[in-house]
């Protein structure tokens, strides 16, 4: 897990060849086509990316006439900006509607560690997650982010694309598809299933290896699309052990851990714990790890939390 | 210029309109009355004038495409909708009802002819744009229609809208204000004045027209010269009466969205049948 590459590098090259291989693919940005690489299109095939300066609201419901045109936009801004400021307009225009609009959610979670909470977003998910008609993916590495542009490009549709800023280990499979809705196991064990998203895939792995040094065999499950659920094979995956953690860089409430919950209602005799960060706002730091430490986005954490989850 | 032939024909349309608009609110139902009636002409000259448009085809790539912004008008859109064809006259009394295809406002997956699902406010200019620059994109020559009401300008996205409007030189997008002067709560000017319309548009960088909004010749010309503008988006402010040709809603905020008694419901009839029988219609 030395190889480090960057989920949005990744993305705005895949969009890049998208665009080439599509006429229908536009982009928009909100003056930060820089940071969330939509850049590149603009450098590439300038006529189809729309800048549509500070006004994140007006570049939603741009992209939904856009769509009802024929197009399949790309919307980019921060994930705390795209989602929160122009909530109603992803609600009514691209939800509602069924608007085949992909927004593109950057610098997400406390990955843009150095701009402190209002350019954070710990409830991003729980936001997308609650529409209807709604698609979430949260990709655990670069690789994976390149595989889920592609898979989101031919799906018809309303799409939430959570994307990190920062390198992340790489963890999927290269030669792995990725289908919409599916869970990829990426470890077997018959004590303890980890449940994780985003960069605590890595970390999760990490957990895992300490954990068999123990003697607890632990599952580990990335579990990218968040919606819709594989309900039926995380059903299975936690039967298998009975004790389940879920690991989200992102608020406990709301996300992945409450779509898992959601998920297992009614099963008997699992227990449950989760890793994510406990319904405060972010804060600047220094470094992205620093920050994730001070949540307790560690594999430590995730380790004690199947240790718990074992006990009971 | 419309012959004399056309207007009453189009005064008719309005009329016509505004008849359904009553009937759809019939007691015991609560309806945006006040909104619907002051764009009847508005609405009766786009669909039965300006728009180039299919009812037995609503996909029709070429189509013209127009846009409800202020959603709570649905009423004049669907009585207008019906009128045409696009689905049968029946079902407009049935509006709102559960499991019924006229929502309670403008939903593009239920309602055959509706282009954009609008109702929370300050969202269909935005929309409309993104039409236009679609239709740019593909060398189209459709053209996008987005009525706005006056209050509706309270919401900052459409001045966000008319900034990137201009800014993309969308000469393919019209945006028409029903400025009938109340909102929800009261007159606009006492909870929120807004000033003067035609400076704030001009200096967005639109081309602004200002008409009678009850006049159809007036706004059929105004949508005429709208075809000849190059390189800006195009604005036309169509001052209006609330409740127009409602007798006791005319100018209240009351009947933005109300029941009427029965007394009142037969009054209302009463007008908007002697404005179809050809009688006055202003």
């Amino acid at each position: 897990m030395s190889i480090l590459l960057n989920p949005r590098e990744a993305y705005g090259k895949t969009l890049v060849e998208l665009a080439a291989a599509d006429k229908r693919i536009v982009a928009l940005d909100a003056d930060l086509a820089k940071s969330t690489r939509g850049i590149l299109v603009e450098e590439r095939f300038p006529e189809r990316h729309f800048e549509m300066s500070i006004a994140e609201q007006n570049m939603v419901s741009v992209a939904v006439g856009l769509a009802l045109g024929g197009k399949i936009p790309f919307v980019h801004s921060f994930a705390v900006f795209l989602t929160g400021r122009a909530y109603d307009q992803i609600r009514v225009g691209v939800a509602l509607a069924r608007s085949n609009v992909k927004l593109i959610g950057s610098s997400a979670g406390l990955s843009d560690y150095g701009d402190g909470a209002t350019h954070q977003s710990v409830e991003d998910v729980a936001l997308m997650r609650a529409l209807p008609n709604m698609t979430v993916i949260v990709p655990s590495d670069a690789t994976e982010t390149a595989k889920a542009t592609r898979a989101i490009a031919k799906y018809e549709g309303p799409v939430y694309l959570r994307l990190n800023r920062n390198d992340l280990p790489a963890v999927f499979p290269v030669e792995e598809e990725f289908c919409i809705g599916k869970v990829y196991p990426l470890r077997q064990g018959k004590h303890v299933t980890v449940f994780a998203s985003g960069i605590m895939v890595s970390r999760s792995l990490e957990a895992a290896e300490i954990l068999a040094e123990e003697g607890i065999e632990t599952s580990v499950i990335n579990v990218s699309t968040i919606k819709p659920l594989d309900r039926e094979a995380i059903t299975a995956l936690a039967r298998e052990t009975g004790a389940v953690v879920v690991a989200e860089e992102h608020s406990v409430i709301g996300g992945l851990g409450s779509a898992i919950a959601e998920a297992l209602r009614g099963e008997k005799n699992i227990a449950m714990e989760f890793v994510g960060i406990e319904d405060v706002f972010g804060q600047s730091a220094c470094n992205y790890h620093d920050l994730l430490t001070a949540y307790n986005l560690t594999s430590e954490a995730v380790l004690s939390a199947c240790r718990r989850v074992v006990a009971l | 210029m419309i012959t004399g032939e056309q207007k009453e024909f189009l005064q008719k349309k309005a009329a016509r309109i505004r008849r359904d608009i009553v009937d759809m609110v019939a007691p015991p139902k609560i309806g945006h009355l006040g909104g619907s009636a002051s764009c009847a002409e508005i609405i009766a000259v786009l669909y039965f004038y300006k728009l180039r448009h299919d009812p037995q085809n609503p996909n029709w790539p070429e189509r013209d495409r127009f846009i409800m912004s202020k959603g709570h008008s649905g009423l004049a859109q669907y009585a207008a909708l019906a009128e045409c064809g696009y689905f049968p006259r029946e079902e407009l009394r049935y509006n709102k009802e559960l499991g019924c295809h006229l929502q309670g406002h403008p939903d593009m997956r239920k309602t055959p002819g509706i282009e954009a699902n609008t109702g929370s406010l300050g969202q269909g200019l935005s929309i409309g744009l993104g039409l236009a620059l679609a239709a740019k994109l593909d060398n189209a020559s459709y053209k996008v229609y987005v009525l706005l009401g006056d209050g509706e300008l309270a919401e900052g996205q459409v001045w966000e809208a008319a900034m990137a409007a201009a800014a993309y030189r969308a000469d393919n997008l019209v945006a028409i204000v029903d400025k009938n002067n109340v909102q929800a709560t009261g007159p606009i000017k006492e909870r929120m004045d807004m000033g003067v319309l035609k400076e704030k548009w001009e200096a967005f960088g639109w081309y602004v027209l200002e008409v009678d909004g009850h006049d159809v010749g007036a706004l059929a010309s105004a949508l005429d010269e709208a075809d000849t503008v190059c390189g800006r988006p195009v604005v036309i402010i169509t001052h209006t009466v609330k409740g127009k040709g409602i007798p006791f809603a005319e100018h209240k905020a009351a009947y933005h969205n109300a029941g009427m008694t029965e007394e009142e419901y037969q009054i209302a009839c009463a007008a908007t049948e002697a404005a179809l029988a050809g009688g006055d219609n202003k």
